[in-house]
């Protein structure tokens, strides 16, 4: 049985904001019977665009990860359900029945990834049924996905076999595994959203002139261990990713033939741009 | 005879119509009345009588009918009255008086609509969809859309899907990669929300006055933006219209009425206000609104005295960059340039995909900008971060590297370009000045360390470099908005002057504009006029004139008002501007004063729209001059209640294009935007399908303008007789789709992609030409050609044909101190080195376009877009605009994560959320233009605006004195915590009233 499935590339979402207002187009003010009620004019994000800036001036990214009910095959909401008001349909997709679900806000609450809405008018539970009522109405993908302008949404309606295999190819993660609700929302470049980075920038200075030195060997160590290497770039600048936040202690060794070694010590809680470093010239 | 036969036959046609379509049926139940049409002499002549629907008709000739519509010869009536209507023939007889239709304009207008609607009652548009659904076209400011409506409701919009039907897609071959964009439509934000805003809660239903304003008695000027309104009927608002024309005509003489409009509209080319609102204020005669270039400003002011293309208000070719920058480019730098938000100019989100192909290429990235903008975040790359105002010092400094460590292309410095030698004894500090343009000196003026100004010169020199600069890349828009705008603008000519600009891999552009689409297809843009015939004011006469001949309008009254300087002329009775005259680099030097001679003062405001509060700078003095007694009526005639339409004595509900019908290409202004398609992946030319019919009590501009032109005995000269709908169709037939798409096909299926160039022919990249020393080559029919120096084609607009580095222009101008032939380096007026000022106001505001509005076009008004955190903070039920703030500059002042803060100076105060963020450096506020919510607290005009009004802050003075020019990142303010009063200025204890009147209710959250 094919299913769907949501692929998000954190790498490629630059925050147009498409997604949430291809909902709310397709939400509110409209009845989809059967499917869904009106989604209020404000105050709901049944795709929400998250966001985390890292680093600080001049060393800062910024990722976005758009997030939404994850269509969990053991969903907490279902459980929480009285009168079978959410169903696991056999294409994978989670639906909130609007009659059924009236009054039910404990569903609310069940969801751990905050992706079910209160309608407070209508007193009903919302979420992103993945478009169901286009979909079986012969849509061919869901409208985030058709009006993201990145290609940061994808959606496969694919046998679960065939999607583990994707996952595999393209490096896809959950979102929050500790659910462990087994979510059908997978994400790419996660770290670009969750993970930190140290940073800094590498500088000598030759007759009194400063300039950034390219190509100084960054070295990365831990509890003694080496972790990794960066080159400094044109600006001098070097970066190591995919650090776990609050993670520690760390030690960057700065090397460079023509100059002296320089050692500096982080302690790692949030992304950190270390300054700039300035090489001796070897004696 | 033959005349004689088809009138016989017209009353046939007219009865039998009836009665295959009770539409028509209907239609003709609308009138009882007698139309005579005859030859002028009488010598023959036919009587149409219509009553309670029935059609009659009678040979001969009689006195005292409803209409009298006469030709000069029966030869000439049987030629005009023949289908297909030959419009050319039809407006010569109109013009020479030989074709006259004498009688009420309603019942004219009537019976030339009953015969046009003739041919097209058969006509049917639209494809049914599922649910019972039927899927319409349209197109906005943000991309072509799929319109789903069920029972009268649009239920959706959607970007566009082709099909298989739907013409094919380009490729691009690049360093052994193929690349072929998506076949669909992408959409802009503000575009997608668009069914929030048709269905919006602040949406003008029905016609309003004001209810303490009475024409004939008291007006109570003073209460402008404080009165409430009161319905009234159509009847009674344009009676008060008309009335109100006339009497200024009458009491004051030509100048009286003021035509005030924004820089953009709804899509479509018929409605837009270059077509229909430009005819209506021909037609009336009215002092119109000068605009300055807005998106241009330094350009248009500044780099076209180095290198021309005055045609296009001083902004680059634009041809075959995309192609050249992924095969040739080594790297991009990004200055002042944000696609990602900009969108380029109506282009979407189409550019996007090309720079992911460039980050799949692995060309590198460079980023110049005081914040981290969406750009920057999204692809990656250095991020460099000059104060505001002080990137034109940046510049000099990279100059300073490139001559002293001899990294440029000197040999087309010695070829394409003059002046050089000057401008090296000016950076070398060998001129009178003395000062040495190093990265040290330029480090103290931007904050960037110098070491990194290094890095960047060295590392575009050693690269074949893009300079993605302003907003479309190809210049346009971006840092050109300051006091140091125009030096910007100019000194990105200079360098790209220097490093050999149009040689492969060198060129402006940063994938936003130069697909290789067909530019040849013709559709005219919403600058060529649309049915304005206007031939001064608008691109029609370029080629839409030829194609559409309909009856050109011109209007009598020769007074213009600088839009910058509104207020000052309307409350002081002065005010000088400089005009945007694209026909030479000369033509902006020839001042514009206002009043002009022998005309009259400005007495009455026709303002269309409501935009000014929130997108032009020092915007307080709009308010002031709407409570001015000078202005003794103004009438707003607007889609929505925003802005300052409530100032308006009289509102004349619009509706928006969704209502009503029109024709539009995606992203073609024509004009001065000339050959803007080339953002697109694929030319989409639009029907606009009318969806639903206009809510409430709103009509179309067209019929709304057509009414009051009624009303003047101007109807049938406004229409020619025609409805939207016939005018949709004489654009479709002026264009070049009847060759590829029949109009029934193109009615149903309501768009039409326009087949690529083939390989072999497509354009020319840009500049080429004029690197390897040939003809110009690119198609554009610019400059005119009077402005060759010698050859036709030979070398660019400038006096010597090459780059100035020395302008030619400025010299011969020589009247401005502000800017000098060179290039130099003048501090901003108001910025870091204003000191008093300074130490009053140590941040600098910087307030570039906002990414999910378009101008004030969906912001407030209950749009969906408000619900986006990164556009509005909801805070306690209320929607605030963001003011985003360095973490170090708000912990100086205690501010946290939306807390509301006060942003202030001498001019005004707006209340934002604050947003802390690293994304912007240290010593500015980061605000995005134009909120459509002014909402002040106190008075209006003179207290802080809640609803985030930053240009209340900005300040008014042009770039330079002599330019038309607005500078809205020269701003210095103050912020701190919002004490919740409406003071402007720093608060402090107890929050008092500024004024006498007290403040009003806050209104409850949109």
């Amino acid at each position: 049985m094919k299913k769907w499935n949501l692929m998000v590339d954190v790498g490629r979402c630059h925050n147009s904001q498409n997604c949430f207002l291809s909902v709310a187009d397709e939400y509110q003010g409209n009845t989809h019977n059967g499917y869904t009620a009106p989604m209020p004019a404000h105050g709901h994000r049944w795709i929400d665009v998250k966001k985390k800036e890292r680093g600080q001036v001049p060393m800062v990214d910024v990722a976005y990860a758009p997030t939404t009910c994850m269509h969990c095959d053991d969903a907490p909401c279902i459980a929480a359900a009285e009168n079978g008001a959410v169903k696991k349909r056999e294409d994978g997709i989670v639906l909130i029945d609007p009659k059924l679900a009236k009054g039910q806000k404990q569903l609310v609450d069940a969801c751990p990834y905050g992706a079910i809405w209160w309608n407070e008018e209508l007193e009903v539970p919302q979420h992103w049924n993945f478009d169901a009522h286009l979909l079986d109405s012969g849509w061919k993908e869901p409208r985030c996905v058709q009006a993201c302008p990145t290609g940061a949404l994808r959606s496969v309606l694919v046998e679960d076999a065939e999607m583990a295999k994707l996952k595999a190819k393209e490096g896809l993660e959950e979102l929050h595994p500790e659910h462990g609700t087994k979510p059908r929302v997978w994400y790419k470049n996660l770290h670009l959203y969750q993970k930190c980075f140290i940073g800094g920038t590498v500088v000598a200075v030759a007759d009194g002139v400063e300039d950034c030195l390219e190509g100084a060997i960054a070295v990365l160590n831990k509890g003694g261990e080496k972790l990794g290497e960066a080159v400094s770039d044109t600006f001098g600048e070097f970066k190591f990713d995919s650090l776990d936040p609050n993670s520690g202690d760390y030690r960057i060794d700065i090397l460079h033939p023509d100059f002296e070694s320089l050692s500096i010590n982080v302690s790692l809680e949030e992304s950190v741009y270390t300054g700039v470093h300035t090489l001796q010239p070897r004696q | 005879m033959k005349f004689a036969l088809i009138l016989y036959g017209l009353q046939w046609a007219l009865r039998v119509t009836g009665w295959i379509y009770p539409a028509f049926k209907k239609r003709l139940k609308e009138k009882d009345m007698t139309v005579q049409i005859r030859v002028a002499d009488d010598s023959m002549g036919r009587v149409f009588t219509f009553k309670a629907g029935r059609v009659t008709s009678k040979s001969g000739v009689l006195e005292g009918c409803d209409v009298d519509i006469s030709v000069k010869s029966a030869a000439l009536g049987a030629d005009l009255m023949m289908p297909p209507i030959d419009h050319l023939k039809r407006i010569e007889a109109i013009k020479a008086f030989a074709l006259m239709a004498v009688g009420p304009d309603e019942l004219v207008n009537w019976f030339s609509e009953t015969v046009y609607l003739m041919q097209r009652i058969g006509w049917s548009w639209g494809t049914p969809a599922a649910n019972g659904e039927t899927r319409y076209v349209n197109n906005t400011n943000g991309g072509p859309v799929f319109v789903y409506e069920k029972d009268g409701k649009i239920v959706r919009l959607t970007p566009i899907d082709f099909d298989d039907d739907d013409a094919g897609t380009w490729t691009i071959e690049a360093r052994g990669k193929k690349f072929t964009p998506p076949r669909k439509t992408s959409i802009s934000p503000h575009g997608l929300a668009s069914k929030s805003l048709i269905y919006s809660k602040d949406r003008n239903l029905y016609p309003m006055k004001r209810v303490d304003f009475d024409p004939n008695g008291e007006r109570n000027l003073q209460n402008r933006g404080t009165s409430g309104y009161q319905r009234i009927s159509w009847d009674e608002a344009l009676d008060i219209v008309e009335a109100e024309i006339k009497r200024v005509n009458r009491q004051y003489g030509p100048g009286a009425i003021l035509a005030s409009r924004s820089s953009h509209h709804t899509w479509g080319n018929i409605g837009y206000y270059i077509s229909a609102f430009n005819r209506f204020t021909n037609i009336i005669g009215a002092t119109q609104t000068m605009l300055n270039p807005d998106s241009w400003e330094g350009w248009y002011w500044g780099a076209m005295h180095h290198y021309g293309h005055s045609m296009r208000n001083g902004a680059a070719e634009i041809y075959g960059q995309v192609e050249d920058c992924l095969q040739e480019a080594e790297l991009i730098v990004f200055w002042a340039s944000d696609p990602e938000v900009t969108n380029g100019v109506y282009g979407s989100f189409e550019g996007t995909i090309r720079r992911q192909w460039a980050q799949e290429l692995g060309i590198k990235m460079i980023h110049i900008d005081p914040y981290l903008n969406e750009t920057a975040a999204f692809l990656g790359g250095k991020w460099i971060a000059p104060r505001p105002s002080t990137s034109p010092a940046l510049a000099q400094a990279i100059t300073y590297v490139w001559m002293t460590e001899g990294l440029y292309d000197k040999e087309y410095v010695e070829k394409r370009t003059t002046g050089f030698d000057k401008w090296q004894e000016y950076i070398l500090g060998k001129d009178e000045e003395g000062i040495v343009r190093t990265p040290e000196w330029a480090e103290e003026e931007t904050g960037v360390p110098a070491r990194d100004i290094r890095a960047l010169a060295r590392e575009w020199a050693s690269k074949k470099t893009y300079l993605a600069a302003g907003s479309m890349g190809t210049t346009l828009g971006g840092a050109c908005r300051s006091a140091t705008g125009a030096q910007w603008a100019r000194a990105m000519i200079c360098l790209m002057a220097m490093q050999g600009l149009g040689k492969p891999g060198v060129n402006f552009g940063g994938l936003q504009f130069g697909a290789p689409i067909d530019y040849n297809f013709y559709f005219p843009g919403y600058a060529e006029g649309g049915f304005s015939g206007d031939l001064q004011n608008s691109g029609n006469a370029i080629s839409l004139y030829q194609r559409m001949p309909h009856l050109i309008s011109m209007n009598p009254t020769m007074q213009q008002v600088p839009r910058l300087k509104m207020p000052e002329a309307i409350l002081e009775g002065k005010a000088e501007g400089y005009p945007i005259d694209i026909r030479s680099i000369e033509g902006q030097f020839f001042p514009v004063n206002y009043p002009a001679p022998g005309h009259s003062e400005v007495r009455m405001m026709y303002k269309y729209g409501g935009s000014y509060i929130g997108t032009q700078p020092d915007s307080n003095r709009y308010v002031r001059m709407y409570q001015s007694e000078n202005l003794e009526f103004v009438v707003a005639q607007a889609i929505w209640n925003e802005g300052e339409v409530h100032f308006a004595d009289v509102i004349l509900p619009a509706c928006t294009s969704f209502e009503r019908w029109d024709i539009g290409e995606w992203a073609n202004p024509g004009g001065y935007g000339y050959d803007w398609v080339g953002q697109l992946n694929h030319r989409v030319i639009g029907l606009q399908h009318k969806a639903i019919e206009p809510l409430g009590e709103s009509k179309s501009d067209f019929q709304i303008l057509q009414e009051v032109c009624k009303r003047l005995g101007h109807g049938a000269y406004f229409s020619e007789g025609l409805t939207e709908l016939d005018w949709v169709k004489r654009v479709f037939d002026a264009s070049d789709l009847p060759k590829h798409i029949s109009w029934k096909k193109f009615l149903k299926k309501g768009y039409f992609v326009v087949p690529p160039e083939p390989e072999q022919s497509r354009p020319k990249t840009s500049y080429r030409w004029f690197a390897e020393g040939r003809k110009k080559d690119v198609p554009e029919p610019h400059p005119l050609p009077g402005s060759y120096g010698e050859d036709f084609l030979d070398g660019l607009q400038t006096q010597s044909g090459k780059i100035e580095f020395e302008s030619n222009s400025l010299k011969r101008y020589g009247n401005d101190p502000e800017r000098p032939p060179l290039n130099k380096y003048i501090p901003a007026w108001e910025g870091i080195h204003t000191s008093e000022l300074f130490e009053k106001y140590p941040l600098q505001l910087f307030s570039p376009h906002a990414r999910y509005s378009f101008h004030t076009k969906g912001d407030g008004k209950g749009s969906s877009i408000n619900d986006i955190e990164d556009h509005r903070r909801e805070i306690d039920g209320y929607f605030y605009w963001i003011a985003r703030l360095n973490p170090a500059d708000a912990a100086a002042r205690g501010i946290k994560e939306n807390d509301l803060v006060k942003m202030y100076n001498d001019r005004g105060a707006v209340i934002c959320a604050a947003h802390i963020t690293e994304r912007v450096r240290p010593g500015m506020i980061h605000s995005r233009q134009a909120s459509a919510v002014y909402d002040p607290v106190g008075k209006p005009g003179y207290s802080a605006d809640r609803g985030g009004c930053i240009n209340n802050l900005t300040p008014r003075r042009t770039q330079s004195l002599k330019t038309h020019s607005a500078a809205y990142n020269s701003c210095l303010i103050e912020v701190e915590l919002w004490d919740g009063g409406p003071d402007i200025g720093k608060g402090g204890g107890t929050p008092t009233a500024a004024s006498a009147d007290p403040a009003p209710e806050l209104e409850p959250a949109e």
